[in-house]
């Protein structure tokens, strides 16, 4: 087991989704129940789906300075960097750090394929069109290169892309570069956008509903996709002695099936177990957990064998009824509806859930519920069996 | 504040074309032997079960054989090892096929090609190939993918007190994307790294820089491979390094700000 882990203070976040842009529009779309799933409008050829699209990112261009970044990946980004005094947290951050001292960690698959896919859609006699000859965005690492771009970070920058677990590892590496000394601050976060490739690319593997997506409903059917940012601000405890703490995480693999976890929820439960060790707590302490709950058959049902091990008063609910699956940004996004969740005490709905598998059925918040969080878990899980939990907690709980 | 992590090199892979393993590598890179032109030019990724082995793409055989060589020769279990896989714009044949199928008939993308499109696919093929359960990982950072995968399996390695599997490669872009990538050949290193005493220690650094560090000319001998795989020039300087037993310095390109400042003692 590994040892436990000082907290870090988590002095800002930020979340941007299809429930609106920044803190206050997710938190009265959870407290009311009320998501942000339309049907599919977006992919080139038709397919039948609902998805859970960002409003506007057409009509927001990136600023002339930063034009050579342009795609609709980065678009997101930078919509979301200015949400929630995130400009002003990070250039505090900068200041009291050194811009070298403050890391820049975000997990994302997408990148700007979205825009790759463009480039091969106008193809100019077998060469990409003019405005689309920027390779600085054809590449994985383009939403961490524009980032530190437009936020004047210029500590280790690194982009993990692990699939659907990409935005929530960004949190352990680090809390392994602040530990080591390395850096004093990190911004992490995750951004992905709609695309066809995700879209046609569920759909090949029969993973996508027809409906909005249901979590852990015995009717369920497949993903929503869904784009968003979320971002957060790392810093030792001391910087911010009120702020919530990012208390334990955990990492594992699978060891089974690309696109399959494994059925005794193997990995999930070893990242469970890291992650509560690293807090130093065990699973009585745990007030709520934010499920991947993808919706798909296979997650929901693996994924409810790790709810035995939690007590009846801990609560649990997937957010992906709200958002969609938000891929590489889920990690990120979940972490901040989590943190949402403690600091206003609501527990989100499971919301597209009526009838609950048995499994889950004595955790899962059908409505939402107001009741008081002092520690949250988050579960991401990825292709290629690529598996992490986050634990947070209030500032000033005895874990 | 200015701190160092200390670690050791217990595994070395390679494959290039011409030099399909360490050994062969390490040769070149001393100016004993050349490249060889009778070197078979995929890798052979023995370690992936042979059904596996056919689906899987270039990325991840490459990734499959260096992990492989790097392993046998730190001794160590990959079931047990935590793993960074570290790629520039990972499995590009792949990216060519997704973008040229959507372009033309989006509802003919084949499931499986799409699942092997996601970066942490060598991870995947690794973890279920060897039966790792440790945290695994992909991570790319453009020109600085080498650095910045270095730090990030140095800093896990001295963090978690465990030796860390690293291993960094990109394979020949294909279609339009040759033409934005400039990757025309394939390359592999890994690494197995840690921090406890044994192998050859390294101790990295982060230095404020204004500019990326420049590629020393150590790897001019290789002149050919660097430019048809940039991606290559960084890795052959420590890989070089590594083969030359005396202490050097590698400096890699990391952030805006910063370098990656290597002292290697042989």
């Amino acid at each position: 087991m590994p040892a436990r882990i000082e907290p870090l203070a988590i002095t800002a976040i930020s979340a941007t989704s299809a429930l609106g842009r920044g803190l206050a529009a997710h938190l009265d779309a959870l407290r009311n129940g009320r998501g942000g799933l339309h049907a599919n409008d977006f992919s080139c050829a038709p397919l039948a789906c609902f998805i859970g699209r960002v409003d506007g990112v057409e009509d927001a261009p990136l600023p002339a300075e930063h034009a050579g970044w342009e795609c609709r990946n980065n678009r997101l980004a930078w919509l979301g960097l200015q949400q929630d005094g995130l400009p002003g947290a990070i250039a505090d951050a900068v200041s009291r750090h050194g811009a070298h001292r403050v890391a820049l960690l975000l997990g994302t698959s997408t990148a700007s394929i979205g825009d790759t896919e463009l480039a091969y859609r106008r193809l100019d006699d077998g060469h990409f069109p003019a405005d689309l000859r920027r390779p600085q965005i054809h590449t994985p690492h383009s939403l961490a290169a524009f980032v530190a771009a437009a936020t004047g970070i210029t500590g280790p920058a690194l982009t993990i892309s692990t699939a659907c677990s990409s935005s929530a590892k960004v949190f352990a590496s680090a809390e392994r570069l602040l530990r080591l000394g390395l850096a004093d601050a990190a911004l992490v976060g995750g951004v992905d956008t709609l695309c066809d490739s995700v879209l046609f690319g569920f759909n090949s593997l029969d993973l996508v509903s027809q409906q909005p997506c249901r979590p852990f409903d015995t009717g369920r059917d497949g993903i929503s996709i869904g784009e968003a940012a979320a971002f957060a601000l790392l810093e030792r405890a001391a910087a911010a002695p009120g702020a919530a703490r990012l208390i334990g995480y955990g990492e594992s693999s699978d060891a089974h099936h690309m696109s399959t976890p494994h059925p005794d929820a193997r990995g999930a439960l070893a990242a469970l177990d890291d992650a509560l060790a690293r807090a130093g707590i065990n699973a009585d302490a745990v007030d709520y957990i934010n499920l991947h709950g993808t919706a798909t058959p296979k997650n929901d049902e693996v994924e409810a064998k790790v709810l035995s091990r939690f007590p009846a008063h801990t609560r649990a609910s997937s957010t992906k009824g709200f958002t969609g699956h938000t891929l590489g940004a889920a990690g990120a996004l979940e972490a901040v509806l989590s943190l949402l969740a403690i600091e206003h005490g609501c527990v989100p709905p499971s919301l597209g859930c009526s009838i609950p598998i048995p499994d889950a059925a004595p955790w899962l918040a059908l409505q939402p519920e107001a009741r008081p969080i002092d520690v949250a878990l988050s579960n991401s899980f990825g292709f290629g069996g690529n598996n992490a939990c986050l634990a947070f907690a209030r500032a000033g709980v005895a874990t | 504040m200015s701190v160092a992590l200390e670690v050791g090199a217990t595994g070395i892979g390679a494959f290039v074309q011409g030099a399909p393993d360490w050994t062969r590598l390490r040769e070149v890179l001393l100016g004993k032997q050349g490249l060889d032109p009778n070197a078979p030019a995929k890798p052979a990724a023995a370690r992936l079960p042979a059904a596996e082995r056919r689906r899987a793409p270039d990325g991840v055989r490459l990734a499959a054989e260096v992990a492989e060589q790097a392993c046998a020769m730190a001794a160590c279990d990959p079931a047990t090892l935590p793993c960074v896989f570290a790629s520039t714009h990972g499995e590009v044949g792949i990216t060519d096929y997704v973008c040229t199928t959507l372009a033309a008939a989006p509802q003919e993308m084949s499931p499986t090609k799409f699942h092997n499109s996601v970066l942490n696919a060598p991870a995947g093929y690794w973890t279920i190939a060897t039966g790792c359960t440790a945290a695994s990982s992909a991570v790319s950072a453009y020109r600085r993918t080498l650095g910045a995968g270095l730090l990030e399996a140095a800093v896990l390695a001295c963090s978690e007190d465990t030796p860390v599997l690293f291993a960094h490669g990109d394979v020949a872009a294909a279609g339009p994307l040759v033409d934005i990538m400039q990757i025309r050949a394939l390359f592999g290193m890994a690494l197995v790294l840690t921090p406890r005493p044994g192998g050859t220690r390294m101790r990295l650094a982060l230095r404020p820089v204004d500019a990326d560090p420049q590629i020393p000319e150590s790897v001019l001998a290789l002149q050919a491979v660097a430019s048809d795989n940039p991606a290559s020039a960084q890795a052959l300087a420590l890989l070089a390094a590594l083969a030359h037993a005396r202490p050097v310095h590698v400096d890699l390109p990391l952030s805006n700000g910063l370098s990656l400042d290597m002292e290697i003692n042989a």
